[in-house]
């Protein structure tokens, strides 16, 4: 193992990111439910309860405390656990961290990070299961990443810590025990907005959405097996979405498929679509397609489950259908 | 509270330039000035009286009646009524309007037109206070609708675990637009859920302003002290309609009830009585009626004189750290 990097896991990745943030900057604070018990346990050895506030189940009101904090001087993370949570918060999310810069003319900012855990694949069922980015999507004002691997989660985490807006990090708990070489650095930060190639090819571009990576990289494998070379993009930051990278791509191949696990209606995916078609259209050279997960509640029996997400087989016979 | 006649003075000031503020609202309403407003006429004395008790550096949340709240903590009017008009010099330079006069120079961080919405940010005001050590306080003006939020006993509680800096202060003018205190509490007194919550509350006349800063300067000293939240009830009046010009078909409040507060219970009226009667000069108080329209009447000046915000400029302000942003145009 070099010196400059060391392996930890995608769970390790989020706590050393935190920990190194909050030593470096007195001002960082984590507020959330059963912080010790989601991922976070460790840090309560460095630091005590002033700066890691255990809450009660008030996800409306602790959210909003957070976006209190980042008016007046704190960067508070704001860890909501399991998505599905996250519509309890979103009056605070949307209606004040979003929008409070803007409409007090830029006499406020909002320093704040929501972690949202996307627990799906897990069989805990619908009420715990959602994979909601798209709707944070539409709102102006926020910032969304979606690391996929230890280095950015702990790069990307940094960044949002540091950033003076509201970003949303979303994880997945599907990711949670992969390990790789991490940097040590301590300014590791991966720029917000920024798109990762993760394979070069020529003949199809697969933008990868969030935790879909492992799925989507397999996938290129089985591709390059039958002789079809695909370009892994892994878009890292939803909002804002790097269109000059995915339409670089697009320009190359002709061909893109999008993988995506959230609700198929008004997707990521669907996003990425639009602007490929009004923007890159004359690039293309077939249709583009989305794997996503369809428009039916998570059900709790794993047979029934596992069909749901996109898998490295539906990724396959989609592009085979263009190829 | 030591009720000297120089605060006395003060509060009658301030009452009065909420008052001599709304009233040219409503003129530059009719004459098509101001798109809109929400007045706080008659809640002056609870406004005022809350904000005497606080410093420059103390936090504020309000509500969508949101004139007062800047006004009641000292703010100068002129960026507030170019606000009103939708002008660049604008307090929000345009992007907020009648409901989120948030003036940040006087302590302000956010006017919420979501009911409740505001008592989570000045409940997390006070947790980042107590954790960076200073001696501020923080309080959340909200209204007898917004105590049947989830927010509002969420964040009473959470203030509570916490013995957080807070003033929960409720102006209850007895009615959400339509909808009456008695049609809508289980019980009509706001203060007395402070109990549920382990915390004190208090009731208090808001019409009487002196009594109001006496009330809330307790909670202050105890927030300050460490001793954690405080809810305060202001009984108080709305005297115009919930906003200018809109028409409610029900007869949700009666004729007498409002003309009784208007003329009984004007806190102006009540307050330049006590003033008088405290052996303050009519003189004096004459004074401060016209620094007041001579405030009031140069801040009109300044808005109507002001120019708009440029269209190209309606993508300023959303990031503090823009990344690739405003979006290129559709072409």
């Amino acid at each position: 193992m070099s010196q400059t990097h060391r392996e930890m896991t995608y769970l390790n990745a989020i706590v050393e990111a935190q920990r190194e943030e909050m030593l470096r900057d007195q001002r960082v604070i984590l507020i959330g439910e059963d912080i010790a018990v989601y991922g976070s346990g460790p840090l309560f050895d460095t630091f005590d309860e002033r700066r890691l506030r255990n809450a009660p189940i008030s996800e409306n009101s602790f959210t909003g405390m957070g976006v209190g904090a980042a008016l007046t001087g704190l960067r508070p993370i704001v860890d909501l656990t399991i998505a599905s949570f996250v519509y309890l918060a979103s009056d605070q999310i949307i209606n004040q961290a979003a929008k409070l810069r803007y409409m007090t003319g830029g006499q406020l900012k909002v320093p704040i990070v929501f972690r949202i855990c996307t627990y799906y694949n897990v069989s805990n069922a619908a009420q715990h299961a959602d994979r909601p980015y798209p709707f944070f999507m539409n709102v102006p004002g926020l910032k969304i990443v979606a690391p996929a691997t230890p280095s950015d989660m702990k790069g990307l985490l940094k960044a949002a810590i540091r950033d003076d807006d509201p970003v949303l990090v979303f994880e997945d708990i599907n990711l949670w025990s992969k390990k790789e070489l991490v940097p040590v650095d301590l300014d590791h930060v991966i720029p917000i907005g920024k798109a990762s190639v993760r394979r070069l090819g020529d003949d199809v571009t697969l933008v990868s959405v969030a935790g879909c990576l492992p799925k989507v990289l397999a996938a290129a494998e089985s591709l390059q097996e039958m002789g079809i070379s695909a370009e892994v993009i892994d878009l890292r930051t939803l909002l804002p979405l790097d269109t000059e990278t995915i339409l670089r791509s697009i320009a190359k191949t002709g061909r893109a498929v999008i993988v995506d696990n959230s609700h198929r209606i008004n997707s990521v995916a669907s996003e990425v679509a639009a602007v490929i078609s009004e923007e890159g259209f004359h690039s293309l050279r077939a249709p583009v397609l989305r794997v996503t997960t369809p428009a039916v509640h998570i059900p709790f029996s794993p047979v029934l489950e596992k069909q749901l997400y996109p898998s490295r087989e539906s990724i396959v016979s989609t592009v085979r259908k263009l190829l | 509270m030591r009720r000297s006649n120089e605060l006395m003075i003060e509060a009658y000031r301030r009452m009065l330039r909420i008052r001599k503020f709304e009233e040219e609202g409503v003129r530059l309403t009719i004459s098509g000035d101001v798109p809109g407003m929400h007045s706080s006429i008659g809640q002056e004395a609870a406004i005022v009286g809350a904000c005497l008790a606080l410093r420059n550096d103390d936090y504020i949340t309000g509500t969508h009646r949101s004139h007062g709240h800047p006004i009641g903590k000292g703010a100068d009017l002129k960026p507030l009524m170019a606000e009103l008009c939708g002008k660049a010099t604008g307090i929000c330079k345009g992007r907020g309007g009648s409901m989120h006069l948030a003036d940040h120079r006087v302590g302000i961080i956010g006017e919420s037109a979501i009911v409740g919405g505001g008592i989570p940010l000045a409940t997390g005001a006070g947790l980042s206070i107590q954790v960076r050590g200073t001696d501020q306080v923080s309080l959340s003006f909200f209204g007898d609708g917004a105590a049947n939020q989830g927010t509002f006993a969420e964040s009473l509680n959470l203030a509570a675990i916490w013995k957080l800096p807070v003033i929960f202060f409720c102006e209850n003018n007895l009615y959400a637009i339509s909808t009456s205190v008695a049609k809508s509490h289980g019980q009509p007194d706001v203060a007395r859920r402070a109990d549920g919550y382990g915390i004190q509350g208090v009731i208090v006349d808001g019409q009487d302003v002196m009594a109001v800063a006496d009330v809330t300067y307790s909670a202050v000293e105890r927030a300050r002290g460490g001793h954690g939240p405080t809810l305060i009830e202001a009984k108080t009046y709305r005297f115009d309609e919930h906003c200018f010009g809109l028409q409610v078909p029900i007869p949700y409040r009666s004729e007498r009830e409002l003309t009784a507060y208007q003329t009984q219970r004007d806190p102006l009226i009540l307050h330049r009585k006590l003033m008088l009667e405290s052996g303050i000069s009519e003189a004096n108080v004459n004074s401060v009626d016209l620094e007041v329209a001579d405030q009031v009447a140069e801040a009109v000046r300044f808005a109507k004189e002001s120019p708009f915000p440029d269209e190209s400029e309606v993508y300023d302000y959303m990031f503090s750290n823009p990344i690739n942003y405003p979006p290129k145009p559709l072409t």
